[in-house]
């Protein structure tokens, strides 16, 4: 039965067609590749990588979409804990040299994108079937790996930008949270800064790919941008909530247990 | 190595003994220094640049961890001391202010603050008069210059009462006018408040200007210990 339905999928017209568009959209970055070889820009390599990657990333994820629709709904939890770890993995890249980074991006992406994930399904906004709970999920678990990777990456410009301010808060006998209270502040609002702007912006400078979707589906237009609210909001919500688990816990994780800074820039630890 | 001051062990508030810290990448920047402070005095520690002169600063109030060896604050082990009440009776002034964002005022009771206690105007207005900076309370950290910052960075380490207080080279950083002004400023604090103090200089005249006992340091390694007159002695034997 699933054996017959891949074959059915994979043969279908539409596929067919979908084969000339990627062909027709690879044509068009190849040139544009082309362009920028004329301009003294080199993007050749990187971006075949990234375009084959990427298509082969999204048929793999749309072949497991086709296995895993008919079976148990735990399949879809398990597909989208598998997410978050990739995520996880994916986002700690961006930590360079702070302590604990795997831990802190595992634990922000998955309460973060998790709760938000389990109160939608909780409360039907999103529908507690596979088909539904996995392109929405894997939304919001990117979104909140995109905010986990601003807040790593901003942390650190922060901390190595005021070490010396630190260092004093601690040498006057501060305790360290209170030392870097105010860069965990700016880190967190730094790192939603998307997702605010995604939220500010709904509807005036872009209709989201899911209403698009909806509508040239047919769908009621007022639905479709109910819908596309729902999941903007479910976005924005993940977002902040990975951000400040983010920011909680690098607060603690850049001191040692006897309260010294962690996190220094290599020249100074040397001097 | 003689710690320079065996003969009067009472009056010692701060020695080290074997303090090495050797960093990741297996340099030993501090290597095996036992040295012993007197309650009262100025020591000096001299040095050419990258001789481990502010990594051990950094030692003395554990801004740093020593990878071997320990600190005495008045005979007691100093990692059995809280860091943050270590930090407050071992005081120090970095090279720079590295003022907060804000007022003198914040900056001055910023200490005090974190560990939930009030102070009264007059105590602020109080040590700002004896920093020379009278009537800057309200202003904003961000116009003053580069001598008014380190005098305020001074004043917020002063309000700690501490019993030692350990300073990076506090006047490197400021152009020579104000240096003279700030190192007045430091002479008449470290002797009227009866403070003990350790100094990082790479000046020779100001060491002996401001200290009563030089410990000269290079390549992380403690080469002499002893008064002015001794070392410079010293050096002119070696």
């Amino acid at each position: 039965m699933l054996m017959h339905n891949l074959h059915s999928i994979l043969l279908s017209s539409q596929v067919m067609t979908g084969l000339i568009q990627v062909g027709v959209a690879s044509l068009l970055v190849a040139i544009v590749v082309f362009l920028s070889y004329w301009g003294g820009v080199k993007l050749g390599k990187e971006t075949a990588i990234s375009m084959v990657r990427g298509f082969v990333q999204i048929v793999i994820v749309g072949i497991v979409l086709v296995i895993v629709m008919n079976t148990t709904i735990i399949l879809g939890y398990v597909v989208l804990a598998c997410m978050i770890v990739f995520a996880a993995i994916l986002s700690k890249r961006r930590a360079q040299g702070l302590p604990n980074a795997m831990n802190i991006s595992l634990t922000s992406i998955a309460v973060g994108s998790g709760i938000t994930v389990l109160l939608m399904v909780l409360t039907r906004v999103i529908e507690p079937n596979i088909s539904t709970m996995i392109p929405v999920g894997s939304m919001i678990i990117a979104s909140s790996m995109r905010t986990n990777s601003l807040a790593l990456n901003r942390f650190r410009a922060e901390i190595e930008a005021h070490t010396g301010q630190i260092e004093a808060g601690l040498a006057l006998g501060a305790p360290p949270a209170m030392v870097v209270d105010r860069y965990v502040t700016s880190t967190v609002h730094a790192s939603i800064i998307p997702a605010v702007d995604t939220l500010r912006s709904l509807g005036i400078v872009f209709i989201p790919g899911m209403a698009s979707g909806m509508l040239l589906a047919g769908a009621n237009p007022i639905y479709a941008a109910e819908y596309q609210f729902a999941t903007i909001a479910m976005l924005f919500a993940a977002s902040t909530l990975t951000g400040l688990i983010a920011g909680v816990m690098l607060r603690s994780t850049i001191f040692s247990p006897a309260e010294q800074l962690l996190l220094r820039p290599q020249a100074k630890v040397q001097a | 190595m003689d710690s320079g001051a065996s003969s009067q062990e009472q009056d010692i508030i701060l020695e080290t003994r074997h303090l090495t810290r050797v960093v990741d990448q297996g340099k030993t920047i501090v290597n095996d220094i036992s040295l012993a402070v007197q309650r009262g005095e100025t020591l000096a520690l001299v040095g050419p640049s990258g001789a481990g002169k502010s990594s051990l600063l950094r030692l003395f109030n554990r801004l740093d961890e020593p990878s071997s060896g320990t600190v005495l604050l008045e005979n007691v082990d100093y990692k059995t001391i809280t860091p943050r009440d270590l930090r407050r009776r071992v005081g120090m002034v970095m090279q720079q202010a590295y003022l907060f964002p804000g007022t003198v005022t914040e900056n001055i009771t910023f200490g005090p603050r974190s560990r939930g206690e009030e102070v009264s105007s007059k105590r602020v207005d109080e040590l700002l008069e004896h920093v020379h900076l009278g009537g800057y309370a309200q202003r904003d950290v961000s116009a003053l210059s580069g001598g008014e910052a380190q005098r305020v960075s001074l004043a917020r380490t002063l309000i700690n009462n501490p019993q030692v207080l350990l300073l990076d080279e506090p006047t490197s950083a400021l152009d020579e006018t104000t240096r003279a002004g700030v190192e007045q400023l430091l002479n008449s604090v470290m002797h009227d408040q009866r403070l003990t103090n350790i100094i990082i200089t790479h000046d020779m005249a100001q060491a002996t200007r401001m200290a009563n006992r030089v410990a000269v340091i290079e390549g992380g390694k403690l080469l002499r210990i002893g008064t002015v007159e001794e070392v410079l002695q010293n050096n002119a034997h070696a």
